[in-house]
C-alpha cells in the first residue's frame, strides 16, 4: 500500500516575494525568534509533574505534524471522558482512584490468535514513537498532542485477523468504583467504538500509551487508548479492555445515544455541520483570548493520507 | 422588617456587590490572577459563566414577587429591577462574548448561526425582549407607558421560558442541569397561576 504524505509545500508555506527580497530584515527578526525558541523547550519539560513515569527513548514519528503541541496542563485538565464526569475538569479531578495496572485486554472474534493479554503482553514487541497529532473534538475545539504509542496495525496483525474481519470493535473498561461517572446512566456503559478494518490498518491509527514522553494519565485514557486523528475525538476510545474482530459493523456509543448527531464514521468534515453547531471552524485550545477560530480542514488536515479510504462513499450521508 | 431606608442603604449595595462577583471573577481570570484562571478554553468559560448567571439572576428576579407574598413583606419587590437589570447585563455580556471572542464578528457566520441553529435563534429572541424590558425599566418610562408597562413587562415570563429552552437545547447529552433550572421556573410560574386562580375564586 502506498502511504502518501501531505504535499510538502503548502501554499501557506510559500515565502511571499516581498519577504524574500527583505531577507536581511528577516534574519534580524529571526534572531529574536531564535532566542525565544531556546527558552520554550525548558518550559515544556518543567511542566510535567514528576509523578508520571517516563517512557524511555522514543523515536520521533515521520507522521508527526509540524505544529506546536498544547501545554501538558491543558492536555491533562481539559478532557471529555464521561466515565469520570461531564465537565472538562472532571476527568482530572475524579480519577485519583483509577488503577491502570494490572490491566488485561481480551482479544476475540474473527482472528486466528485470540485470548487474554496483559498490558505488558500488548506493548512489549512494539518500539514506541512520539507522534504529534491534531485532535479535533466534535464540540469544535482542537489541540495538538505529542502522543506516545505504536501503529494500531502492528498490534492487530499479531492476531492474524481472518478474511471475515471487516470491522474492529473496541470497548472501555467498566469500573464504577474507580470511575464515578459510570454510576449514572449518562451513556450506556461500557463505551464502545469501532473502525473498518481498512481504517484500523491505516498507519495514522495509533495505539497510545503515553503523552509528552510519560505514561498516560488516567484522564487521558490510561493505560491504553486509540488515537484516530482524522476523526472526531470521540472515536479515539480510551482505557481499552476488549478488541473484537467482526464481520458486521459494531455499535458505537455516541451513534447509539444520538443517531442523528453522531455517525459511525465521524470523519472530521467542515462541510457537514453538527445539527446544533457549525463544524466549519474550530477553537484551538491555548490560543490567545482574542484570536479568531481557525478553519477546520477535511479529515482534520489528513486528507492526503486518508481520503482514499472513502472513495465513492457519500460523506454527507455517512457522517 | 427592613425599612425602605435600610433596603436602599444596605440591601441594595449588598445585592449589587454580590451580583458583580461573577463578572469580577472573569475579569480577574482574564487579567491572569492565578486563583481565577479561566482554564484551557477561556472563551467557553466566559460564555458558560455569563450565560448561567443571566439565567440565575432572571430566576432570582422572578422569585422576589412570590417571596413578597410568602413573607407578607414588600421589601423583596424593591430588588426586582436591580436583579432584572443584572440578568440583562450578563445576557448582554454572554451575547457580546459570542459575537466578539467566539465568532470574531464574522457577520456571515453569525447570521447563519442565528438563522440555522434554533438554540441561537431562541437566545437572540430572549435577549431582544430583555433589552426592551431593560430600556423601559426607568420610573419615567413606567409613567410614560402607563398601563401598557405592566403588559410589556409580563414578557419576562416568556423570556424565562426561552432562556431555559436555550440552555436545554445546547447541552450535548446530560440535561440534568437545565432540567433543574426549568423546574425552578416551573415552580415560580405555578405559584403565580395558583394565586391568580385563587384571587379570581377558581377552585383548584
Amino acid at each position: 500500500m502506498l502511504i502518501r504524505r501531505a504535499a510538502d509545500i503548502r501554499p501557506s508555506e510559500i515565502t511571499p516575494e516581498s519577504v524574500f527580497h527583505g531577507r536581511r530584515a528577516l534574519l534580524r527578526a529571526a534572531g529574536f525568534a531564535g532566542a525565544a525558541a531556546l527558552l520554550a523547550p525548558a518550559l515544556r519539560a518543567d511542566e510535567i509533574p514528576g509523578r508520571y513515569r517516563r517512557l524511555g527513548t522514543l523515536r520521533s514519528s515521520p507522521l508527526s505534524v509540524r505544529e506546536t503541541p498544547n501545554r501538558f496542563e491543558d492536555i491533562t485538565t481539559y478532557n471529555n471522558f464521561y466515565e469520570f464526569g461531564l465537565d472538562k475538569g472532571d476527568p482530572a479531578a475524579n480519577s485519583a482512584r483509577f488503577r491502570p495496572r494490572p490491566w488485561t485486554v481480551t482479544v476475540e472474534g474473527e482472528a486466528e490468535v485470540v485470548g487474554r493479554y496483559t498490558y505488558e503482553d500488548i506493548i512489549r514487541p512494539h518500539p514506541l514513537e512520539e507522534r504529534i497529532s491534531r485532535l479535533r473534538c466534535v464540540e469544535a475545539w482542537s489541540m495538538v498532542v505529542p502522543w506516545v504509542g505504536f501503529p494500531l496495525r502492528d498490534l492487530l496483525k499479531r492476531f492474524r485477523p481472518t478474511s471475515k474481519a471487516r470491522f474492529v470493535a473496541f470497548e472501555t473498561v467498566v469500573r464504577p468504583e474507580e470511575m464515578p461517572g459510570q454510576k449514572g446512566r449518562t451513556l450506556d456503559w461500557p463505551y464502545v467504538e469501532g473502525l473498518t478494518i481498512a481504517e484500523a490498518m491505516h498507519p495514522l491509527a495509533l495505539m497510545v500509551v503515553g503523552v509528552y514522553g510519560v505514561e498516560l494519565p488516567a484522564q487521558n485514557g490510561a493505560p491504553l487508548r486509540l488515537v484516530v486523528p482524522w476523526k472526531y475525538g470521540f472515536k479515539s476510545i480510551k482505557s481499552i479492555v476488549r478488541i473484537r474482530f467482526m464481520e458486521t459493523r459494531p455499535p458505537t456509543t455516541w451513534s447509539l445515544a444520538a443517531p442523528d448527531e453522531y455517525g459511525f464514521y465521524a470523519n472530521v468534515n467542515p462541510r457537514v455541520d453538527h445539527p446544533r453547531w457549525s463544524q466549519a471552524t474550530e477553537r484551538r485550545i491555548g490560543s490567545a483570548l482574542f484570536s479568531p477560530k481557525q478553519p477546520t480542514l477535511p479529515f482534520n488536515g489528513y486528507a492526503a493520507q486518508v481520503a482514499a479510504l472513502y472513495e465513492g462513499l457519500d460523506l454527507v450521508r455517512n457522517f | 422588617m427592613p425599612t425602605l431606608r435600610q433596603v436602599r442603604l444596605i440591601g441594595k449595595p449588598v445585592v449589587f456587590t454580590a451580583a458583580m462577583l461573577p463578572l469580577a471573577g472573569l475579569v480577574a481570570g482574564a487579567a491572569g490572577v492565578p486563583a481565577f484562571q479561566l482554564g484551557a478554553n477561556p472563551v467557553e468559560t466566559i460564555q458558560d459563566t455569563t450565560g448561567i448567571w443571566a439565567l440565575r439572576l432572571l430566576l432570582l428576579t422572578l422569585t422576589m414577587t412570590p417571596l413578597g407574598w410568602l413573607t407578607g413583606r414588600s421589601w423583596p419587590l424593591q430588588f426586582r429591577r436591580m436583579l432584572g437589570l443584572f440578568a440583562f447585563a450578563y445576557a448582554a455580556l454572554h451575547f457580546t462574548n459570542y459575537l466578539l471572542l467566539d465568532r470574531a464578528l464574522d457577520a456571515a457566520e453569525i447570521l447563519a448561526d442565528i438563522g440555522k441553529r434554533p438554540y441561537v435563534t431562541i437566545g437572540v429572541i430572549a435577549l431582544t425582549l430583555l433589552l426592551a424590558l431593560a430600556a423601559t425599566s426607568t420610573a419615567a418610562a413606567r409613567r410614560r407607558l402607563g398601563r401598557r408597562w405592566q403588559a410589556l413587562h409580563r414578557l419576562v415570563y416568556a423570556i424565562a421560558i426561552l432562556a431555559c429552552w436555550h440552555f436545554w437545547w445546547q447541552v450535548k447529552k446530560d440535561v440534568t442541569e437545565p432540567a433543574v433550572y426549568a423546574s425552578i421556573l416551573g415552580v415560580l410560574l405555578a405559584v403565580r397561576l395558583g394565586r391568580h386562580a385563587r384571587l379570581r375564586g377558581y377552585r383548584l
